[in-house]
């Protein structure tokens, strides 16, 4: 057979923006992979190689919920998105290696410390009403523990959704829990814990297998 | 004015048209020329009958609608049932092998905002009758053959065994009921729930470095080498498909990847899958089916490869703008 081209190496890599952008860019620097211009240029999107480092032809940062997106479709081989942005759209198609164990997060239900409108909705009502920027994982962990529950999807900051009345109480992620403290609200129930994860694009997984296992087994080297 | 389309489905207009036109014709005349001759089967099945053939491609049908007598018709999935009942009522007295090919279009659900189409052009080809490994050889070297000839130029084929990871499931004496969560993850290739439900089901630790490693297993030969005894049947036959690739001049461009699993449950052996570099994801797919016909009443040996058109045309696309 002739004219077999070649398979470039060299992987793009997807980089999370936001909560998991700092622990991200550490991880790059203890894998030798040369982050000084991202760190340099916080509105760039797209940083090309050469002298990259460490496997790495070229990356580009986004918001985490666009990574699995960008590595279903091959315009990123790897990428470091959440767990819980992995949880909400299940049926992309990407490869997920690694628990980076950073950027530790919990998915929960909350509501208005002391009021117990979720229970007196459900019980007089016989539904409650959410407020999530993620429905899916809100509308499963509802179904699951056979509850019905009307999921209203918002944008911006879920916690003021029960305080205006908007809803009985809200599916959000917590990190250390500050924000709904300092909303007058509390934790009623934990979903999933959540963590960083390195997910791969199926193809790429298979045609430049190499480069991606040496990538996985440094990151096994540095994090234990 | 603008009339709109539902979700997944598109027109088809004349500059693309003969791109596409042109790229089937190819397909076409390399299949033929083999001695692939082509067939038409109706777009509806019944429902009883993709059941009888695997209940998943029944399944997969997403559109379903009732006849005149109520009787339940399924908008097909996939070519390959369709087949399997064509030969085994078409073709029952004639003695194998029987060499088909189709160009066709299949159906399937799509969620909104995900760029998938609802309706796919799928050429492919079905060899029936001879066994493993000639019959894989043939098929995989004839559909990488077709796709140079069509003007593809870094093609690959994947090559796994539909039923490794349930031997290595066995060996690993992994308990039954345990079985379905591991081959999900596996097929899923979440290896990151795969090695916490490893440690939770309190597999050995060389069990579970086993269970991880040998399905993400993928390159050339020397892979096999490296996947050793556990799976060891799965890899003489792969063994022996790569060695007729290599007599054919086709091996070079072979990935052998013994995690490689594909959605449907009829598949008994080698299990196929084509890429290029130029895209990110699988450009068709396929396999050997030794149990679909006998299910018609037909019991033979088979295995085809369908591969999606739209998407080899976006792949040549891609290509010609990389060079």
């Amino acid at each position: 057979m002739s004219g077999l081209g070649p398979i470039a190496g060299g992987l793009t890599l997807a980089v999370p923006r936001g909560a998991l952008f700092e622990e991200t860019l550490e991880l790059l620097d203890a894998l030798g992979i040369d982050t000084s211009d991202v760190r340099a240029s916080p509105r760039r999107l797209l940083f090309p190689g050469p002298g990259l480092g460490g496997g790495i032809e070229r990356i580009v940062t986004m918001r985490p919920s666009d990574v699995p997106t960008y590595v279903e479709w091959g315009a990123a081989d790897l990428g470091v998105t959440g767990k819980d942005v992995l949880l909400e759209s299940p049926d992309r198609e990407v490869y997920e290696l690694l628990d980076l164990r950073y950027g530790e997060c919990r998915m929960v239900v909350a509501a208005r410390a002391g009021d117990d409108a979720l229970e007196e909705s459900l019980r007089r009502l016989g539904v409650a009403r959410v407020a999530t920027k993620y429905p899916r994982i809100a509308t499963g962990h509802f179904t699951e523990t056979g509850r019905q529950a009307d999921i209203v999807e918002v944008k911006g900051s879920v916690e003021l959704a029960p305080l205006t009345g908007l809803v009985d109480a809200i599916v959000d992620l917590t990190a250390t829990g500050r924000t709904l403290v300092d909303n007058d609200l509390e934790v009623r129930e934990e979903i999933v814990a959540s963590t960083a994860r390195l997910i791969a694009n199926p193809v790429a997984h298979k045609l430049k297998a190499a480069a991606i296992d040496e990538i996985v087994r440094r990151i096994r080297g540095v994090r234990g | 004015m603008i009339h709109r389309l539902p979700p997944g489905t598109r027109d088809v207009l004349p500059a693309e048209m003969r791109e596409l036109r042109a790229l089937s014709d190819r397909l076409r005349a390399s299949f033929d020329g083999a001695g692939y001759g082509e067939v038409w089967t109706p777009s509806v099945e019944y429902e009883d009958t993709l059941r009888r053939g695997d209940e998943r491609a029944a399944r997969a049908g997403a559109y379903r609608l009732f006849d005149e007598h109520g009787r339940v018709l399924v908008l097909r999935s996939d070519m390959t049932v369709s087949i399997a009942r064509l030969v085994a009522t078409r073709y029952g007295g004639v003695r194998p092998p029987v060499r088909l090919c189709y160009f066709a279009h299949s159906h399937r659900a799509v969620e909104r905002g995900r760029g998938h189409a609802r309706e796919f052009l799928q050429g492919g080809i079905e060899l029936i009758g001879p066994d493993a490994p000639e019959g894989d050889a043939e098929v995989v070297a004839l559909v990488l053959g077709a796709l140079e000839q069509a003007g593809l130029r870094r093609h690959r084929i994947g090559i796994g065994d539909g039923s490794l990871v349930r031997e290595l499931l066995g060996e690993l004496e992994v308990p039954h009921e345990r079985r379905s969560a591991l081959l999900e993850h596996l097929s899923r290739r979440d290896l990151v729930a795969l090695e916490f439900d490893a440690e939770a089901i309190g597999l050995s630790p060389a069990a579970r470095e086993l269970l991880v490693t040998v399905p993400s297993l993928r390159g050339g030969p020397e892979v096999l080498d490296r996947a050793g005894g556990p799976v060891a049947r799965a890899v003489e036959g792969l063994r022996e498909l790569y060695e007729l690739l290599a007599e054919r001049d086709a091996a070079e461009r072979v990935i052998l990847d013994l995690g490689l699993v594909r959605e449907l449950g009829y598949y008994t052996g080698a299990v196929l899958e084509v890429y290029d570099p130029a895209v990110g994801y699988a450009l068709g797919g396929g396999g050997r089916y030794d149990e679909l016909l006998g299910r018609f009443g037909t019991p033979l040996a088979a295995c085809g490869i369908a591969l999606d058109l739209q998407r080899v045309h976006a792949a040549q696309a891609a290509e010609e703008r990389l060079l």
